[in-house]
């Protein structure tokens, strides 16, 4: 028989074990000997803190009561695990790249570095903690019992388990949990304790179970049969609950503050991460494979109405097996202790950070630069936290009595932490999610959780009277706590958990479309959800206006002296400064931030460094390099897509523009020819003449006035030539001066049509007019505007072709405007040549007709001087051309 | 070796090394894993019903081979994938010599 005294001398001698293994991996982390000490295997056995007292002692105890439905407390975790490629490798890196300290410096980093959501969420915590807490020391307590009552000697002896339970892991904590202010807050010593612990449970379960299935039941074919005789074989659970107890395990794995700590907090790369990813399910795997064969045996070999919840123990010591029972009572002892550390570790750190040091920067007249070492308040406020979280956690154990199932305290926490999850998850891969949002989510969770499990978790009648509970506050039925919205009759578990995930999605959610981030908040969104893009951080800091020895005074006393000199001597070393001190340049300014944050916690660092800095300021740069990068390359590829499209139009104008000078250069070529060939048949017939005049002696004075007559019509066939030459030029280059007077339009084309028709040419030419149209006044170059008339009507007596020409001369107005058409019944003029005609040199046809191709280019001329345009006007039948005169130019009818 | 194979920034060509491809092919893997372990796991769902006929040993031993298979596949990829991508890395090495 194990006496209480051996059973104490035991449990110390082990507490003193743990303290030599702590203290040994400090030593040697603290001599950077320490790769091993971040080991995957490591880091997998420290994430067995999930594996507390509730499943060492109370997991058989469920097994007892429900069947299988304990299982479902692993199955979450292992899935989670196993899925670490969708949301836990993300989380993981993010809590590396920011030094995140706890889940609540993550929620509170994410949405903007708010303080007010790391309170919320360290109350939140606390709250949902200290059941938890009581649960252990619960489950110490009445392991001891169990041994008492088997020594009726020593009964009632173990009256103060508890309390002296919680002051030796009160003591433990301080000591290794609040060891230095670690810049990345990793507690090599504690980490180190925990897996050595993890060890011992997992060996003392795994041992109860063989000695259960091949000592007391025969093999594994007798435990299979028995299960199935056993009153645990029907399957009863509910298919709701299997699948929402499987979803809140898995939600409370990855929000439980200790969990948190040991998965986000504690972890150093990716191949923890990995070897975990199968490893930790297969240790979960272990620690629940023999809890139904112990349940079986238990209900079938122990007396009725015997614990279920001690059967690990009970079993064990009925058969008179001591030292199995010893080693089940360490593996009890060991779930209980390593859970209260880490969870008093990272709720002290909550606490501190997130309440202490804020309050204390605040009442600081001066804040952080004056003098005073902020490490020892830090160190203080951590030792301080953790006693407090402890006796927080007693206090609930004294006060709920003890009396409860362990599963149900256990179930009551995890429905709590799981608040979290929605602000969380959201935040890591939505950007939208904002810190107004998350509040709500969380208040509203938070509140449903108080009302709907928490409080009647605390029993009937202790808190609330009992017609509360069966009738409903103030006599509403709808609000009663088991039946929200009159929704009556769900599992009261399942029935919290649905109402308070479900209020609180939709309360964030909908409070995060409707609210809008502050610029640092939507920094940070951005950065957490593409944490995979974008490695490095986007700068926040305004540099130059801080003293880098201010900085250096406010780190040393967070960091301590030799730390903070390290760390300014190598940021100065990086920046090529000589002496010891960086600038205070925002890199630098961003990475003092960091480390700061992984010492105090992102909001607290935020706050201190500001006031020095002097307010810390998000730039348009800021924003813009961490705006959406998609937006940028579809505005990019727009920008590209208008300017090939712009490009295209050039081309097309400058192939256009190309063509027609190819045609203007044939043509010129070919006026070249017509012209020298124009000059030089008068000039033949000049000089030919002029020769024969000089030469021939015997000429009769007739023959001598018929060739000085030639001389003469070829001279001034030449002049006319030079004259249209000269004129064009006068015209193109704007020094011709208008001689502006009255005339009537009638007139006008009188005089133009006698005068095309002096000359001889075509004179079959038939014109058709309507005298009353053309009854309007001018204002205008009567003489310039007759020479387009006569030439217009001497091109159709030319080069009409038809049989009986004629041409057709309308009169109209078109909007104000005097439009003269002059149209010939001919072939018209070749589409292609339609927009060549108007250009110097140009001839409408291949007729030889005398004219060197001016006409119309000096028409055009004229018209551009007075104000009005000449055109083709195609689709007429013959060539068509379009004089339009100015309303200006055109008086009324008089 | 590269830290984290889904580290591949940049735009995605369209056709990969083969043993890229294989790679890729086994995160694919890797990421459904979750997916076929809460399809097994929430069978059990179904027993519930009367007449399901699922009890005890034959429950038990379902739920503990599926927790063992998920195990077994969960090492045996993220093995297979350290050897694929030490392989990458040593046609990189030789490539680059």
């Amino acid at each position: 028989m194990t006496t209480l005294n051996g059973l104490a001398a035991i449990s110390v001698a082990y507490v003193l074990l743990l303290f030599a293994v702590a203290f040994v991996a400090e030593r040697v982390a603290w001599r950077g000997h320490g790769r091993w000490l971040s080991a995957p295997v490591i880091y997998t056995l420290s994430l067995s803190i999930y594996c507390t007292a509730w499943t060492f002692y109370g997991a058989v105890g469920s097994a007892a009561r429900n069947g299988f439905e304990y299982l479902t407390i692993y199955l979450g975790p292992s899935l989670v695990m196993i899925g670490w490629w969708w949301g836990l490798r993300k989380l993981v890196r993010i809590g590396r790249s920011n030094r995140i300290t706890s889940i609540a410096d993550l929620l509170s980093s994410r949405y903007g570095k708010s303080n007010l959501l790391g309170i919320g969420v360290t109350i939140l915590a606390v709250v949902g903690t200290t059941p938890y807490i009581a649960l252990q020391l619960q489950s110490v307590t009445l392991s001891v019992e169990a041994f008492a009552s088997v020594d009726p000697e020593t009964a009632g002896q173990g009256r103060h388990t508890a309390l002296w339970v919680a002051l030796g892991l009160a003591l433990f904590t301080v000591i290794f949990g609040t060891r230095s202010l670690d810049a990345n807050e990793r507690h090599h010593g504690v980490v180190m304790a925990i897996a050595v612990e993890a060890v011992v449970k997992l060996a003392a379960l795994l041992a109860v179970g063989v000695f259960v299935v091949w000592g007391l039941s025969g093999g594994v074919g007798a435990t299979l049969a028995r299960i199935d005789a056993s009153p645990l074989a029907d399957w009863t659970v509910p298919g709701g609950r299997w699948a929402g107890l499987t979803l809140l395990s898995a939600a409370a794995f990855l929000c439980l503050p200790r969990m948190f700590q040991v998965l986000v907090v504690e972890n150093d790369n990716d191949a923890q991460l990995r070897m975990a990813a199968w490893a930790f399910p297969l240790y979960l795997m272990l620690m629940s494979l023999f809890i139904v064969p112990i349940a079986v045996v238990g209900l079938e070999m122990l007396p009725p109405g015997s614990n279920p919840d001690l059967f690990v123990l009970t079993l064990p010591l009925s058969q008179g097996r001591d030292g199995l029972a010893v080693m089940s009572f360490l593996g009890g002892f060991s779930s209980a202790t390593s859970m209260v550390i880490v969870a008093a570790i990272a709720l002290s750190t909550m606490v501190s950070n997130h309440v202490v040091m804020p309050l204390w920067l605040h009442y600081r007249e001066g804040g952080a630069s004056v003098s005073g070492d902020v490490r020892n308040v830090v160190l203080l406020s951590r030792r301080l936290s953790i006693a407090g979280v402890l006796a927080l956690g007693y206090l609930y154990y004294k006060l709920s009595g003890g009396g409860e199932a362990l599963a149900v305290i256990g179930l009551v926490s995890f429905t709590g932490v799981a608040q979290v999850l929605p602000a969380m998850m959201a935040g890591l891969f939505w950007r939208g999610a904002t810190r107004n949002g998350a509040l709500a989510g969380l208040s509203v969770g938070f509140a449903v959780w108080l009302y709907t499990l928490y409080l009647p978790s605390l029993g009937t009648g202790s808190v609330l009277p009992p017609s509360f509970f069966s009738e409903g506050p103030l006599g509403l039925a709808w609000l009663r706590p088991d039946a929200l919205f009159g929704i009556g009759g769900l599992d009261p578990l399942m029935h919290a958990v649905l109402w308070s995930l479900l209020l609180n999605t939709l309360v964030f959610f909908t409070v995060s479309l409707l609210s809008f981030p502050s610029p640092l908040e939507r920094l940070q969104g951005a950065q957490f959800v593409s944490i995979q893009q974008t490695p490095g951080r986007a700068r926040r800091w305004t540099g130059g206006v801080a003293e880098a020895e201010d900085l250096m005074v406010m780190t040393q006393r967070i960091l301590g002296a030799p730390e903070a000199h390290a760390l300014f001597l190598r940021e100065a070393q990086k920046q090529g400064m000589p002496g010891p001190l960086p600038e205070p340049t925002a890199d630098f300014l961003e990475t003092l931030e960091r480390e700061l944050a992984g010492s105090v916690g992102a909001a607290t660092a935020h706050a201190m460094v500001s006031q020095i800095v002097g307010g810390s300021a998000v730039s348009v740069e800021d924003l813009m390099a961490v705006a959406d990068e998609t937006q940028q390359m579809v505005e990019y590829s727009a920008r590209l897509e208008a300017q090939s499209q712009e490009l295209t139009r050039t081309a097309r104008q400058l192939r256009e523009a190309n063509r027609k000078l190819t045609q203007l250069s044939v043509q010129k070529d070919a006026f070249l020819s017509q012209i020298s060939h124009e000059l030089r048949t008068p000039m033949t017939s000049i000089r030919a003449f002029s020769e024969i005049l000089r030469d021939g002696d015997g000429l009769g004075p007739e023959e001598q006035t018929r060739y000085a007559s030639i001389i003469h019509d070829e001279s001034l066939r030449l002049t006319r030539l030079l004259d249209d030459l000269l004129d064009l030029s006068v015209l193109e280059n704007g020094q011709v001066s208008l001689n502006m007077r009255d005339g009537r339009l009638s007139d006008l084309l009188d005089r133009a049509v006698a005068a095309a028709a002096a000359s001889d040419e075509g004179s079959g030419l038939r014109i058709v007019r309507v005298e009353a149209d053309e009854d309007h006044w001018l204002y205008t170059d009567i003489d310039r505007l007759s020479q387009v008339f006569i030439n217009l009507i001497a091109n159709a007596r030319k080069y009409c072709d038809a049989d009986a020409p004629s041409l057709e001369i309308r009169v109209c107005e078109e909007g104000g405007d005097l439009v003269i058409d002059f149209i010939d019944n001919g072939t018209g003029v070749a589409t292609e040549a339609q927009e060549m005609i108007f250009e110097k040199f140009a001839r409408v046809s291949d007729r030889e007709a005398g004219g060197a191709g001016l006409g119309l280019a000096i028409s055009r001329q004229i018209m551009t001087r007075l104000g009005g345009a000449i055109s083709y006007l195609p689709g007429q039948g013959g060539a068509a051309f379009r004089v339009v005169l100015p309303q200006a130019a055109a008086l009324a009818a008089q | 070796m590269a830290d984290d194979p889904a580290d591949e920034s940049g735009p995605v060509p369209l056709f990969v090394e083969r043993h890229t491809y294989r790679r890729r092919r086994l995160m694919d893997a890797i990421r459904a894993l979750p997916v076929l372990g809460v399809v097994l796991w929430m069978l059990p769902m179904l027993w519930a019903l009367p007449g399901a006929g699922m009890r005890g040993a034959a429950a038990l031993i379902y739920l503990f081979a599926v927790w063992i298979g998920l195990i077994a596949l969960a090492g045996g990829l993220l093995l297979a994938l350290r050897l694929w991508e030490r392989r990458a890395g040593l046609d990189h090495g030789e490539r680059g010599r």
